[in-house]
């Protein structure tokens, strides 16, 4: 279980623990397919995905969030989760080896929360960021 | 292909969808996550929730519950193959958990263009609320429609 974060022992630019996932495959996407709810063939099926340009199918951008979202709920417990937000800068390909990783930029009080604002992406094996987002969790 | 600015403030339908543990178990299989909270119901209520808990992002997928899904694309008249996803975040402010009635309304906040048309961007504002009226999250979305014209000029 995640334990709340304590906001005196938080140091600004510290890192998380990163996260080094499994290469995205065929049957992941067919997987998040499913369970996501979003159909779209553009991740799932190939004949469908050379008809709009693209040379392979690739994977659901709210995947790779659903990444992000595992980074800072081993920070911090879900329910001390505030923000979760990201662009997504790049595709992500079958086979791609996602890294994702994080650290802490900034402390504040807000409405008698003590807050703590990360940084996190997930960069494929080529060292480029996919997605480049933030996060703000409630500490203690 | 241009789209249609005047579609800014469109309101879609609001919809009603119940929090499902099976669909949370399958989303949790895909994306990896192993904690206990999203399968188990006495794992959740032992760190502290109210039931089995849906992850972070699970909520696109109470998104794509609605009985009108792809109502944008319709709205749009734009075909599926030619849209990508921009931007997503959301903001918490209560957990949602297995048997919650969330009603979700979506609404289309600006649509503009970039690199002279060849690329459109159309931001979507989400609100959650639960079976007592509560917001319990919210949600904003960018999705990306790329011109099939931009490439023939």
């Amino acid at each position: 279980m995640t334990s709340v974060p304590k906001f005196d022992q938080v140091k600004v630019g510290e890192e998380l623990k990163p996260l080094v996932l499994p290469p995205v495959s065929r049957h992941q996407l067919a997987l998040y397919c499913g369970g996501s709810g979003d159909h779209n063939p553009i991740h799932v099926d190939l004949d469908f995905a050379k008809k709009f340009g693209f040379k392979d199918v690739f994977a659901h951008g709210m995947l790779s969030m659903a990444f992000l979202g595992r980074l800072v709920t081993g920070y911090a417990p879900n329910n001390r989760v505030r923000k979760l937000g990201t662009r997504f800068t790049s595709i992500t390909w079958v086979g791609d080896v996602i890294t994702v990783s994080g650290k802490v930029t900034g402390k504040r009080e807000e409405n008698g929360e003590k807050l703590i604002d990360l940084e996190i992406k997930c960069t494929n094996q080529n060292g480029q960021d996919t997605l480049q987002g933030h996060a703000t969790v409630a500490a203690v | 292909m241009e789209l249609d600015k005047k579609l800014i403030g469109h309101t879609f339908k609001p919809f009603t969808t119940t929090v499902e543990a099976g669909k949370i178990r399958l989303f949790c299989k895909a994306i990896g996550e192993e904690d206990p909270i999203y399968t188990d119901e006495a794992a959740a209520k032992s760190a502290g929730y109210r039931g089995i808990t849906a992850p972070l992002t699970f909520l696109r997928a109470l998104q794509a519950d609605d009985p009108n899904k792809g109502g944008l694309l319709r709205l749009l008249n734009v075909d599926i193959g030619l849209i990508l996803h921009g931007e997503q975040h959301f903001e918490y402010f209560a957990p949602v958990v297995v048997g919650d009635k969330v009603t979700c309304q979506e609404k289309v906040v600006d649509i503009y263009d970039k690199k002279g048309g060849a690329l459109w961007f159309v931001v979507q504002e989400m609100e959650m609320k639960d079976q007592t009226g509560k917001l319990v999250a919210k949600g904003k979305g960018v999705t990306v429609v790329r011109n099939p014209d931009a490439a023939k000029k």
